[in-house]
């Protein structure tokens, strides 16, 4: 079915989330909509599928003008939706989440045709071949397939029009690209896809047409044939932007952090991080890289006195912080990028002002003798605000309403507020859109330049390569190798992922 | 303006709340006023009639038993007639006498609250802090002034009441033990001390007197009175209640130890790297409502009661939970929400004498009231009002005292 969007407008207190936004995406094409977050792709595609009503504007679907007062009549109307964070049960199997709200019954007692349902899923899993077992449980299957069963479901109402709000997000390299072929798929057998990212790669991979969105605006079209990554970033940001990070070589200094044989267990006492060495210096970015769960988190949080040390030794600018606290590793002037910002790193009910001086409340200019100094904090807070453009009605706002890429610029823009002499970066990008990564990328350069070591864990090849002076590669809870120069590489990187051992040539 | 605008939208909800409230309320009294419903068959618009006026002489006469007549206020006034005077003001008075240690209980479980503790436990502490106030006052007899007996005896009662809230926050700190259950635990336990104390020592009773109830303390010592009239008893313990919001508001909002209790509250975890030990909070957060809970029931067998008893406190902890939440765990509506309530126990008895509706229908309407406001969603429903704000900050104190709401 073609769908069109006209002059759709929706405002929120202090944010005009979508102004006059009109786009169209004809039957059996894929319309990839491109924007940095809080760009309003989300609030647009919550108005698609009826949980929030515009203001003004129109919805036609075919020609006709469709009025959704709640989600129930835009899947009745033939509208998908897949969210970022999926909506299924985990105790239920795969029959059961799909049907769930729309069953079969076979009698007037309203008894569940589990057959039917059944034979329906294995029809659609083999059409586009999803490949989806269905009476697997919903919690022992892995998200990739959890979101193929998300597919299902929205095929199982009848969606034409299919929408999917960030896919790949949560999708490891191999998982996205079995995702572009189902998207194919899909899309020749005439369902119109609606995908929303803000990655540059991925729209450019598998759209057919792009649409740019810039502060609750369309800030342009653009044909995936010829547009480029560099004018597609350019249109979203609204400003040239630097997609390589340009820094100069590394300076070392004196080193800052030293890691002596370091062991780390987890919550049920697995041994995670098992005898690390590792010297930062002053002047450098040593980036981590590994696949999740290889001891990086269990190494960050022994770093930052989060997690107690199982054995081995941490000095911090040649203080032994081995049994030290957050505390008082904060107060050495370290930096911390949590890698779960919604656990540790922003109290969602508080304002963004509080959340700004979260591990700094208790120091000067923000405390006198136990006494907030709320001017100190209205005063640096906005500044803050500004530098990382972090997009709120105000610094009163609770940090919970904020879009999640805002939400990480408040902890980094809180981490950058004092001067450090180590900043420990745990995916420090995650789900942050071009404009927001060049900036922290530069920061952390530039912080490296005025002469504090770096530490910056990430599973993203890209970012391990492009930000790293040195790149050490941690495999099952060891420092399996160290790449600098005109060893770092992909293929080395890769290879050191995968538990190779560096310099014995080809992977087991 | 900017600062009204935002606490005006607040109390949108907790004011439809309570209007709810007393439109049901309304519906039962005049379906309960058998008497006048008798005659539906006859005449069913006399009726309606008798019942909207029925309803009507039910609220005002709560109105003036809890705020008194103004007219009668300005002729005795006039008149200058010491008695007059205090036999007009006295609703209003005593209105407040009720709303006193419902102030500090409700800050007390607000702090709690903030910290994310569930503080269920107002009630002991409240009868430990009055129980350490009584014997000390009657130890204290004939040996020093009135006035340090005072002090003295209101500095112990929130020490006892601290000491008694701090056992649950460092149980929850140290070993997990849930609040909720060692509060109510204590609870019992105090009522049972104060039992047994008032029992095994006879010197706290009068002599010849078996029953657990001490000797009157006004004798000893008194809270004085805001205004010297006969038959008032408002005393300057509501003076201490009002400058313990502000107190309290200023720690939670203007101090690094609010900022610590307020975010571990929210989130144990930032809290916790943000270098807040969540565990110090809960002690503290729990000793503090202790003692706010203790500071209640001194005031309370010093001032307005007079002497200990085991059912000293009446359920005060318990409807300062539901007070609490009416207030948005705010000081300042702590003393508005202590207002209503007290209006509303003060009202009801003079509704109760005037108009023969029974004081049960009260404890309804106060039951609604806590009801509504426990269900924000079903007002904003039934009054369709937008949601402005994302949710309520009541449902987002921490996941583990929730579970337990």
């Amino acid at each position: 079915m073609r769908l069109e969007l006209r002059e759709i407008t929706k405002r929120f207190p202090g944010v005009l989330a979508n102004d006059r936004i009109s786009i169209s995406a004809d039957r059996g094409k894929v319309l990839g909509m491109l924007g940095e977050n809080g760009a309003g792709k989300t609030t647009l595609m919550n108005i698609l599928s009826g949980l929030y009503k515009p203001d003004s504007g129109q919805i036609l679907i075919d020609g006709e003008e469709k009025v959704f007062g709640d989600p129930v009549a835009a899947i009745r109307a033939g509208v998908g939706m897949v969210h970022q964070h999926f909506m299924l049960v985990p105790v239920f199997d795969v029959v059961e989440s799909v049907a769930l709200g729309a069953e079969t019954v076979k009698d007037v007692i309203g008894t569940f045709d589990r057959a039917a349902a059944r034979r329906r899923i294995v029809a659609l899993s083999e059409q586009y071949k999803l490949d989806v077992d269905p009476d697997a449980r919903i919690e022992n299957l892995p998200v990739g397939v959890r979101q193929r069963v998300e597919i299902i479901k929205a095929l199982y109402r009848h969606s034409d029009i299919l929408v999917l709000d960030e896919p790949s997000a949560v999708l490891t390299p191999y998982e996205t690209e079995e995702l572009y072929a189902i998207i194919r798929s899909l899309a020749a057998a005439g369902t119109t896809v609606i995908f929303i990212t803000h990655k540059l790669n991925e729209v450019l991979e598998v759209s057919d047409d792009i649409v740019v969105l810039r502060r609750g605006r369309v800030a342009g079209t653009a044909d995936p044939k010829t547009a480029t990554r560099q004018e597609l970033a350019n249109l979203m940001v609204g400003r040239d932007v630097e997609l390589i990070v340009r820094k100069g070589p590394a300076k070392p200094g004196d080193v800052v952090l030293h890691l002596e044989k370091i062991f780390v267990r987890d919550d049920r006492l697995d041994m995670k991080v098992t005898g690390v060495d590792l010297d930062v210096r002053a002047g450098e970015i040593v980036a981590i890289a590994g696949v999740q769960g290889n001891g990086q988190t269990e190494l960050v949080e022994a770093i930052t006195g989060l997690r107690a040390l199982d054995s081995g030794k941490i000095t911090i600018g040649g203080h032994d912080t081995s049994r030290s606290g957050p505390r008082e590793v904060s107060d050495l002037g370290v930096a911390h990028i949590p890698e779960d910002r919604g656990r540790d790193g922003l109290i969602a009910p508080m304002t963004v002002a509080e959340n700004y001086i979260l591990d700094s409340y208790h120091r000067p200019p923000y405390s006198k003798h136990g006494v907030l100094d709320l001017e100190a904090v209205a005063q640096r807070a906005p500044a803050g605000v500004k530098d990382f453009d972090i997009r709120t009605p105000s610094i009163e706002t609770r940090a919970g309403s904020l879009s999640g890429g805002n939400q990480q610029k408040v902890v980094v823009a809180r981490e950058f507020s004092v001067p450090v002499q180590l900043v420990i970066a745990a995916q420090p990008t995650r789900g942050l859109d071009v404009g927001s990564i060049e900036y922290i990328h530069r920061r952390l350069v530039e912080q490296r330049d005025e002469g504090a070591a770096i530490v910056i864990v990430s599973t993203e090849l890209d970012e391990v390569l492009a930000v790293g002076d040195r790149i050490a590669v941690m495999f099952d809870g060891k420092i399996v190798g160290i790449l600098g120069g005109d060893d770092a590489t992909l293929e080395n990187v890769g290879l050191l992922m995968g538990g190779a051992k560096f310099g014995q040539g080809t992977a087991t | 303006m900017k600062r009204i605008r935002p606490a005006l939208r607040r109390m949108v909800v907790p004011f439809l709340a309570v209007l709810t409230a007393l439109i049901l309320g309304g519906v039962v009294i005049a379906l309960t006023d058998f008497d006048n419903l008798h005659n539906i068959g006859k005449d069913p618009i006399g009726t309606l009639a008798g019942a909207v006026k029925g309803v009507i002489a039910a609220y005002g006469a709560m109105l003036s038993g809890a705020f008194g007549d103004p007219g009668r206020m300005l002729t005795a006034l006039q008149t200058g007639n010491a008695a007059d005077i205090g036999r007009a003001i006295r609703p209003l008075t005593e209105t407040l006498v009720s709303t006193t240690p419902l102030i500090f209980c409700g800050l007390a479980v607000s702090i709690s609250f903030r910290a994310g503790m569930f503080n269920i436990g107002g009630d002991g502490q409240l009868l430990i802090g009055a129980l350490a106030a009584t014997v000390l006052t009657i130890a204290l007899n004939g040996v020093v002034p009135s006035w340090l007996i005072l002090i003295a005896s209101i500095g112990i009662a929130t020490l006892a009441g601290a000491a008694w809230g701090f056992v649950p926050g460092f149980l929850k700190a140290r070993t997990g033990a849930h609040e909720v259950i060692t509060t109510i635990m204590l609870n019992y336990i105090g009522s049972l001390v104060v039992f047994f104390v008032l029992t095994t020592q006879p010197g706290l009773r009068n002599p010849g007197n078996s029953t657990p109830i001490s000797k009157l303390l006004s004798p000893i010592v008194d809270v004085p009175n805001i205004v010297n009239l006969p038959t008032i008893r408002l005393d300057y313990g509501f003076v201490v209640a009002l400058l313990m919001a502000v107190a309290v508001s200023w720690l939670l909002f203007r101090t690094t130890k609010g900022f610590e209790l307020r975010a571990a509250g929210f989130s144990p975890t930032a809290a916790r790297y943000g270098g807040i030990s969540a565990g110090g909070s809960m002690m503290l957060a729990m000793a503090l409502s202790g003692g706010l809970c203790g500071m209640a029931g001194g005031f309370l067998v010093i001032g307005t009661v007079g002497q200990m008893s085991p059912d000293l406190s009446g359920g005060l902890g318990f409807n300062a939970i539901a007070l609490a939440l009416l207030a948005g765990l705010r000081p300042s509506g702590v003393v508005l929400s202590a207002l209503l309530f007290g209006a509303l126990t003060q009202g009801g008895k003079l509704m109760g004498i005037d108009t023969g509706i029974p004081v049960d229908l009260l404890l309804f309407i106060m039951a609604l009231v806590i009801m509504f406001v426990a269900a924000p969603g079903l007002i904003r429903s039934i009054w369709r009002v937008r949601v402005t704000e994302p949710a309520p900050e009541i449902a987002s104190v921490s996941p583990g005292s929730a579970g337990a709401l």
